[in-house]
């Protein structure tokens, strides 16, 4: 079978007074139906990976790859109004904080139709029971009062699902989830992430989970990228994790304190013994 | 002796009470954690002692001193507080040493140099810092900065608001090596506010859980550690850490 998603030598690169600087760089992987996590701390060239899917590093960035290509869709030569018809129709992304990438003048029930009309010409009683239904499953119990509230009316858990349901709404077939968590607090993120868990195994969507939290990706995801620098420096089946390798993905394991800790002193991430310059 | 303590604290914003006859003592020296859900209450027992949330009844006693409802110097030299994120609680056009030369202009406090760079040592800030803006340094710099603000005036209380919650986890570790190391040095008390229960585990000697505005339980931290506490709720709160521990 054609994997959903192929990526070869992809290099993010942005001009600097003191010349080009690459964010992201050589990174190459294949996905197919799975969950795929990426962690690596910020300025890793996580997100920058993820965004770059969709072609939304926007100028004066550059990206430049040997391959990249979706469901055999050559995405790198695809131009601004053909990218259209592929974001959120066949790859949608879930991005951080619900606060900031809502629309704040349009009621929660106007914005999730609108994804879904953006694709599809639906009668209104359609779309009107699509949205109640979508808003169920992502486990809002009034879905008929909540889809008339604005998101400034809900809080940042419930906005983040708001966000999933209409992400969701057109089903695509590959979903990009940056940090979606990282804004709510430790007991709604379980919620949030078997919500997203569990619309991504019934659908037999690929999903890229993008985040800094290793615990987190490792037990929601397959298998794992860790990136560090713009590179990738391991790749591993998460419950394999404990078993990495790579002085940096050790690091970062040994640097998280647990429930029972008796460490006096966290390691600390020594930089300069493998970042090059 | 204790260093502070609430007694039956209702702190209300406008109509709305959001705590609920909370009391707590903390003694000099101690390291205490706040933990619960977001509108659990947590922050708001914070910021009423830091004065920010001035409607509350009860009482608060600092050191043995009552605190007032209104802004009170004397109080700010014995207690400060560090908030959460890094990015919005510092002002973006102050250099690092307008932000913590401020506290000691406003306390009339001399030797202004010495002091600033005596405090950027304290928390492992290079002195190249001294004149950037917070734009030009990264999370775990600013969060150093913040610290240090609240170190300036030598207080013997910190008040901390999720301090590492913003940072990536191997900034953390330093965040809380540094606070760790600052606790043992200057003998500080630390009253913090987490959801994160095994940063609690690494940095504190006792925790309260919090749910709705009360206080559940409170426990030692080796009870945590052994996974011993006693409420329904503070055992869901370790169950949900646990689960994503590896």
């Amino acid at each position: 079978m054609r994997p959903l998603l192929e990526i070869e030598n992809l290099r993010i690169t942005f001009p600097t007074a003191r010349g080009d600087i690459d964010v992201v760089r050589g990174v190459s992987f294949t996905l197919g139906r799975e969950r795929l996590g990426i962690v690596g701390e910020s300025g890793s060239g996580k997100s920058m990976t993820g965004r770059s899917i969709l072609k939304l590093v926007r100028a004066p960035g550059r990206v430049t790859a040997d391959k990249l290509a979706f469901d055999g869709i050559d995405l790198s030569t695809r131009s601004e109004k053909q990218m259209r018809s592929i974001r959120g129709a066949r790859i949608s992304m879930v991005m951080q904080d619900p606060k900031f990438s809502l629309n704040p003048v349009m009621t929660i029930g106007e914005q999730i139709a609108e994804a879904l009309l953006t694709h599809k010409r639906l009668p209104r009683r359609e779309v009107n029971d699509r949205v109640q239904t979508m808003l169920e499953s992502v486990r809002i119990t009034d879905p008929e009062r909540v889809a008339r509230l604005y998101p400034h009316e809900v809080s940042g858990g419930m906005g983040q699902r708001v966000m999933i349901a209409m992400m969701l709404i057109p089903e695509p077939d590959l979903l990009i989830a940056d940090e979606p968590t990282s804004a709510l607090d430790v007991s709604v993120q379980a919620q949030v992430l078997d919500i997203i868990d569990e619309l991504v195994r019934r659908k037999g969507m690929g999903l890229i989970f993008i985040s800094h939290d290793l615990n987190l990706v490792s037990s929601y995801c397959d298998r794992i990228l860790v990136m560090n620098t713009g590179e990738v420096v391991e790749e591993c089946k998460a419950g394999e994790l404990m078993n990495a390798t790579h002085p940096y993905t050790r690091g970062l394991i040994a640097s998280i304190p647990r429930l029972d800790e008796t460490r006096d002193e966290l390691p600390v991430l020594d930089r300069s013994a493998w970042a090059k310059a | 002796m204790t260093a502070l303590s609430l007694k039956d604290l209702d702190i209300s914003y406008g109509d709305t009470q959001i705590t609920h006859k909370v009391s707590l003592d903390i003694a000099e020296g101690e390291s205490f954690a706040l933990v619960g859900e977001s509108g659990s209450g947590k922050s708001t027992v914070l910021k009423a002692i830091a004065g920010l949330a001035p409607r509350w009844t009860g009482e608060i006693h600092v050191l043995g001193k009552a605190r007032g409802h209104g802004v009170d110097r004397d109080f700010s030299r014995v207690c400060q507080m560090v908030f959460q994120d890094p990015y919005g609680s510092l002002h973006p056009r102050k250099t690092v040493d307008a932000t913590l030369g401020e506290a000691l202009t406003i306390h009339g406090i001399g030797d202004r140099s010495a002091r600033v760079e005596e405090v950027m040592g304290s928390v492992g800030l290079d002195r190249k810092f001294r004149f950037r803006f917070p734009h030009q340094l990264s999370g775990g710099q600013r969060q150093r900065v913040a610290i240090a603000r609240a170190l300036i005036l030598k207080p013997k209380i910190l008040l901390l608001d999720e301090p590492t919650s913003a940072l990536d986890v191997s900034v953390q570790a330093e965040i809380l090596n540094l606070l760790k190391r600052l606790r043992r040095e200057q003998n500080l008390t630390f009253l913090m506010v987490t959801h994160n229960l095994p940063v609690v585990s690494f940095l504190c000697d006792r925790l309260a859980v919090m749910r709705q505005g009360r206080i559940v339980e409170v426990a030692g931290v080796d009870e945590l550690k052994r996974g011993n506490l006693k409420e329904p709720y503070s055992r869901e709160l370790m169950q949900i850490s646990a689960a994503h521990a590896t």
